[in-house]
């Protein structure tokens, strides 16, 4: 009995579980790729950080579509479209179960934010800034 | 005798009902008469892949507000997608272009995607739903400090903020509840 209860508490935990092991491959990555000591307070930092955008002239950052508290729900800068919050303690179970969908937005988010790909570096300190909310 | 009666009465009734109740059923509103169009309103969103690349940024509006001519030029030209870099790698681009050119306006009829079609020129191909003839005059009477000056809509492409039940494809007014108003019925 008591076998199958911890079995069953176990199946309950998996997914959080699941959303913080990507994270943490993810992080083991970008160690290979040269990243180290990832902190969350940089990436916190970062993600309020501004830049202009050359093209449109527009200030923006992370939160010009996630929300600061990454607890909180962001809106779309444009479409006004709900972003789901970013924190791993309250990201839905499947918000980062996809390796590739990680990096998808990596690569278009932070093109769009800082007009470049985010070094090794700078991914770790960002999923740290989530894994730590 | 009797029995005969009875049937022939009950589909007599069927009948009447049947018939005031396309009548009923069929809107009005424009110059659009298709009361016998059996589907309503645009299909729902079929494709995960399209809901999850596209969806994630907007609304995921579904294939029947555009003709596949539309799709197809807005499928081409995602490097510049309403001022934004959209762009898909090759195979996802293929699959969602197939999937919206399928589900069409043009390709799969329904009352209202007939009514979209009616409003666009044949010679033209929007991208833009949110001011197509017929989606301005349904909201002809909405003031924009509800739409635009409101910061919980932000814009007309903001579907969902209103119409609670857009991602099932209604768009009937009593669906609609706007941000920091309230239900909008006219």
């Amino acid at each position: 009995m008591k076998i199958v209860i911890t079995i069953l508490v176990c199946l309950a935990a998996l997914p959080a579980q699941a959303s913080e092991n990507i994270l943490n491959e993810r992080m083991d990555a970008y160690r290979a790729q040269g990243g180290a000591d990832f902190d969350a307070d940089r990436g916190k930092r970062m993600w309020a950080e501004t830049h202009t955008q050359s093209a449109s002239g527009k200030s923006v950052s992370c939160t010009s579509c996630h929300s600061a508290n990454l607890k909180q729900t962001g809106s779309h800068i444009r479409t006004g479209k709900l972003i789901e919050p970013m924190a791993a303690s309250t990201a839905g179970a499947d918000r980062f179960k996809d390796p590739a969908k990680i990096e998808k937005w990596f690569l278009r988010n932070c093109k769009w934010t800082l007009g470049r790909e985010c070094t090794a570096q700078e991914k770790g300190d960002f999923l740290a800034w989530f894994l730590s909310q | 005798m009797n029995n005969r009666l009875m049937i022939g009465s009950v589909v007599m009734a069927t009948c009447v009902m049947l018939a005031v109740s396309n009548i009923a059923l069929a809107d009005w509103d424009g110059d659009e008469r298709g009361m016998f169009e059996r589907t309503p309103t645009v299909p729902v969103v079929a494709s995960k892949q399209y809901e999850s690349e596209c969806g994630s940024c907007h609304f995921a509006y579904q294939a029947g507000w555009l003709p596949a001519r539309s799709w197809k030029k807005m499928m081409g030209t995602l490097d510049q997608h309403f001022g934004e870099n959209a762009e898909l790698d090759q195979a996802t681009r293929d699959n969602i272009t197939a999937y919206l050119v399928a589900e069409a306006a043009d390709n799969r009829p329904n009352r209202k995607s007939r009514k979209i079609l009616r409003s666009i020129a044949e010679d033209e191909s929007p991208l833009r739903i949110s001011t197509l003839r017929y989606i301005n005059h349904k909201h002809d009477e909405i003031p924009t400090r509800l739409i635009e000056g409101n910061a919980k809509v932000h814009s007309r492409a903001n579907c969902a903020a209103c119409h609670t039940e857009a991602s099932s494809g209604n768009f009937n007014e009593h669906g609609v509840t706007i941000p920091g108003y309230g239900r909008w019925d006219d």
